[in-house]
């Protein structure tokens, strides 16, 4: 398993003091926290930054720790010395339990012997007990078209288990469900009895998936309103047009009105996202300048600035 | 398990939760989410807690919620503060990414005379 340096973690030097080690976690996790930051990465940081708390903020573990030593590098090989923790004792139980399956094979390998006890003797207890198992909640990230017209994705869970021996496994599944037409980000979907397995003769808890759109290169989204950029020629908005617009479901005719200006929004009343009541699709006019490339483009806008009365700066007081 | 896995379920939409529901949804105790509503973090439809009624977007605000306590030690008033800003970051950040697509910025440096 590979040394994880705890310390380099938090950024600090192994003398720090456990004023020095709470100050600076807290805040790492506040700059780190997955709720807060969405960034990439910052929950892996995050998980680390705990680990590594769990460990310093302990005077005992703290201790233990130390004593393997200052050389060792973090991601180097590392193997534990024989009763490397002898004459140390860890009165805390360590994380709770929608944490276990959190930390490092080098955490588990060090400090996770008395968890596993403790959960191990729950499981081996005599007395009967039944107990519903706990919702899970996960998040799918679905395709807008599938909020237009329904799709069957799989998802692959993965949920904290008790195995025979009391370790904490993570375990994986997989399962398939159906996205209902007219779901929007932000929205939850329930599965009965899909989330963590009841205990005895406890039913099992359910699932709850929470709906998150990929990004998409063309439309963005509001609740059910969805909107995207329509590019038009000077000519368009000027004179008017009919034009060809996209949607996420297929082509639409659009009526571009006289005198148009880019950043003007034309409403297609209920062709957002399907629902009651369903969302507007809005296309976003841009104007687009058609560049000058031979002699001939040159000569129209040389004509255009001969004889229109234009000044694109009028309301800055310059010409 | 494994029988789970080989046809697709249907999954239900949630409109709304009742109380006892999103307590148990997302691992909480009833007092603790009573506190988020005094608090203004959440507001149920219904006179009274036995019939109060949630948005199931309040499952995803109990669930920061209970994370920004849990994790960070932040407490009821600093959520409710917490949760505002995050939320006016995010829209802010979507608005920035429907108006950032529509003006692809380059930069040239210009003469001046």
């Amino acid at each position: 398993m590979d040394y994880k340096d705890y310390y380099e973690t938090l950024g600090l030097k192994r003398t720090a003091t456990q004023d020095e080690i709470k100050s600076t976690y807290r805040k790492l996790a506040r700059k780190f926290h997955p709720d807060v930051n969405h960034e990439k990465g910052a929950e892996d940081k995050f998980k680390a930054l705990g680990e590594a708390y769990e460990v310093l903020k302990d005077p005992e573990k703290r201790a233990a720790y130390d004593q393997l030593g200052a050389n060792w590098q973090e991601g180097q090989n590392f193997r534990p010395p024989p009763e490397w923790d002898s004459g140390f004792e860890y009165s805390g139980a360590g994380a709770g339990a929608a944490d276990e399956g959190a930390y490092s094979d080098f955490f588990e390998n060090l400090f996770g012997r008395a968890r596993a006890a403790g959960a191990g003797g729950q499981q081996r207890s005599r007395q009967e007990f039944h107990a519903t198992g706990q919702d899970h909640h996960a998040k799918i990230t679905i395709d807008l078209r599938d909020a237009f017209e329904g799709a069957t994705r799989s998802i692959s869970l993965r949920s904290p288990e008790v195995d025979a021996s009391g370790h904490v496994q993570l375990k994986e599944r997989t399962i398939k469900v159906k996205i209902p037409k007219g779901i929007t980000q932000g929205q939850h979907i329930r599965l009965a009895g899909q989330g963590n397995p009841g205990v005895g003769r406890g039913q099992a808890g359910d699932l709850y998936l929470e709906i998150y759109f990929h990004e998409d290169p063309v439309f963005s989204v509001d609740g059910r309103d969805v909107y995207f950029d329509l590019p038009i020629a000077p000519w368009e908005a000027a004179l008017g047009a009919k034009v060809k617009a996209p949607t996420p479901t297929g082509v639409v005719g659009l009526t571009v009105p006289k005198s148009a200006h880019t950043g003007q929004k034309l409403r297609l009343k209920g062709r957002g996202i399907p629902g009651k009541p369903a969302g507007d699709l809005y296309a976003v006019l841009q104007i687009v300048l058609p560049p000058a490339k031979t002699d001939k483009d040159r000569a129209f806008y040389e004509q255009m600035e001969r004889e229109m009365d234009f000044n694109p700066r009028a309301k800055l007081g310059v010409k | 398990m494994e029988n789970r896995s080989s046809e697709a379920l249907p999954g239900e939409v949630i409109e709304m939760v009742t109380l006892t529901q999103l307590c148990q949804s997302c691992g909480v105790q009833t007092d603790w989410v009573v506190e988020l509503v005094n608090e203004g973090v959440l507001e149920p439809q219904g006179p009274d807690p036995k019939r109060w009624q949630f948005s199931a977007v309040s499952i995803t605000r109990v669930r920061v919620a209970w994370h920004l306590q849990r994790d960070l030690g932040v407490n009821q008033a600093g959520i409710a503060l917490a949760l505002n800003l995050l939320e006016e970051r995010e829209a802010l950040r979507q608005q920035l990414q429907r108006f950032g697509r529509s003006v692809p910025g380059s930069i040239v440096d210009a003469d001046g005379f």
